[in-house]
């Protein structure tokens, strides 16, 4: 089963949440932004400003882009059909996303991936996908 | 202070509507609390607690309900986690009745999704942008079938489970259901049936998945002095715990659910064992919701689910554990996407008896009705609420 290009939504623009708008802008940029505290010194996601584990102040960094396949679904209901999954970043998180450019026939937990950008319907807004690497 | 027991439901009642387009949701809510309260020997006058969740409508809260049903109320909770809000409100109403805030606590629980034609489970719903995940998942079309797909695909990768185990479930459910008359789905299925039903996102097939329904459900707890002085078998509230489990920071790990959390201190609140239960009410909105939460409530142990649940493990008169007689949300009904007070009502009638005499538990004194609200796959509720027949 084949990837075929869907329209990507979005909700809000990045101004909404101007905590995270710098990861908007590194994806914009063709880069993955992470958030990393500087107390725990421990990445997380989704990006805040106060790190989950600690609550310390946190520092934004680009990730590897690196990744491997945690889990995935592919919604054949929908037209066209596409895999939503986690993915386990090198740097440690594990972020959701969909995987493109790929058979989705061929998808496998443990699988390794790499960072693609993909633009939403919303103006100027790019979201990290990833393809197997 | 254990609240063991300090407060009984004695009302319960279940819409039998399963498609309502000529009712409004404010309606479902008031009939629904009209049936519990008539179920219970109770009047509207009675009630001074009333507890709702999200599918109450109105935006604040249980304010517009109680103006509907023209309630004079001491306490009111609107508590929202999704179908897992009606065992939390169990547990919520126990905590009021025993500190004295209110005598009758009224539950109610309504809607009408497949009037209002909702693709409940295939089509990702935006919501507020404010919310804080919001923007780093719509993107992704996370759309209900695929967020509990991923559960399934890595319990399959972790233990081996097999689709054809997880159709077991359905099996089961559908066992139940053709002795439903208001069930939905009333024909029984084989496991073949379920794998070979259309791949809605993979591994669940169309048959893994539950019903879009209207209708909805009501509860009555009061305390034992009143319990006491109703005609209605007693049902005991004996164990509650509740707990949220979401994505950790990014430490993601999708082989459990909240179960593992909300299940103890209910347990230990009841002071029995899993294999005291006689008769168990699950969350269904998949056949892996099922099956996850059989392991973390501690039925069998990680893992072991697809062999526990197989074979007719859950069928009435059958398996070891009977579980959800009425059909469930994979069959019988899944109101307002909210499977959590019906699974207590079914619960309750296996306690009192009063459950189809062809799926009756024998000497069902002890009972578990555990919900699930919100998603698997990212961030969800888990609520326990064990029952005894007094």
């Amino acid at each position: 089963m084949a990837y075929v290009a869907r329209k990507v939504g979005f909700v809000g623009t990045p101004e909404t949440n101007p905590e995270t708008k710098p990861f908007f802008d590194g994806a914009k940029a063709g880069k993955l932004m992470l958030r990393r505290c500087t107390s725990c010194k421990k990445a997380h996601h989704y990006p805040r400003a106060l790190c989950p584990f600690c609550f310390g102040d946190c520092e934004w960094e680009e990730a590897s882009g690196k990744a491997t396949i945690y889990t995935f679904s592919v919604m054949e209901r929908a037209n066209p059909p596409y895999a939503i999954g986690y993915v386990k970043l090198a740097e440690g998180p594990s972020v959701l996303t969909n995987f493109v450019d790929c058979d989705f026939k061929s998808l496998s937990i443990g699988q390794a991936v790499k960072v693609t950008f993909v633009p939403t319907e919303t103006e100027g807004v790019t979201m990290p996908f990833f393809t197997p690497a | 202070m254990s609240l063991r027991g300090a407060a009984y439901i004695v009302g319960a009642w279940e819409h039998p509507t399963r498609k309502a387009p000529d009712k409004s949701i404010a309606q479902l809510h008031a009939e629904c609390a009209k049936g519990a309260l008539a179920d219970a020997g109770l009047t509207k006058d009675d009630v001074d607690g009333y507890f709702c969740a999200g599918d109450a409508p109105g935006g604040l809260g249980p304010l517009s309900m109680v103006d509907y049903m023209n309630l004079k109320c001491r306490h009111v909770d609107s508590t929202d986690v999704g179908g897992s809000s009606y065992q939390v409100a169990v547990g919520h109403a126990m905590e009021a009745i025993a500190a004295g805030r209110c005598n009758v606590a009224l539950i109610t629980l309504a809607g009408r999704p497949r009037s209002e034609g909702q693709a409940t489970g295939t089509a990702p719903r935006p919501g507020n942008p404010a919310a804080p995940e919001m923007q780093f998942e719509f993107p992704y079309g996370p759309a209900t079938a695929n967020l509990y797909g991923m559960c399934a695909q890595r319990h399959m990768y972790e233990y081996g489970t097999t689709s054809e185990q997880l159709a077991w479930i359905k099996v089961a459910a559908s066992h139940h259901a053709q002795h439903n008359p208001h069930a939905m789905l009333r024909d029984v299925v084989t496991v073949e049936d379920v794998v070979n039903s259309p791949m809605v996102s993979s591994p669940l097939h169309r048959l893994d998945c539950c019903v879009i329904s209207d209708g909805g459900g009501a509860l009555v707890l009061t305390k034992p002095e009143i319990a006491r002085s109703l005609n209605r078998p007693r049902v005991k509230v004996i164990g509650v715990g509740e707990s949220p489990k979401h994505q950790m920071g990014g430490d993601v790990d999708l082989t459990y659910t909240a179960a593992r959390w909300s299940g103890p201190p209910a347990w230990e609140m009841a002071g029995i064992k899993p294999s005291d239960i006689k008769y168990a009410s699950i969350y269904d909105s998949f056949t892996i919701t099922v099956l996850m939460q059989l392991e973390d409530l501690g039925f069998c142990a990680k893992g072991e689910g697809g062999k526990f649940v197989a074979d007719g493990n859950l069928i009435a008169g059958v398996g070891k554990l009977p579980f959800n007689t009425d059909g469930g949300g994979l069959c019988s009904n899944h109101p307002a996407n909210r499977g959590g007070i019906t699974k207590i009502i079914e619960a309750v009638r296996q306690l009192r008896g009063e459950a189809h005499p062809a799926l009756q538990v024998a000497n069902c004194d002890l009972a578990i009705a555990h919900g699930t609200g919100g998603a698997l796959g990212t961030r969800h509720c888990g609520s326990t609420v064990i029952l005894e027949r007094e």
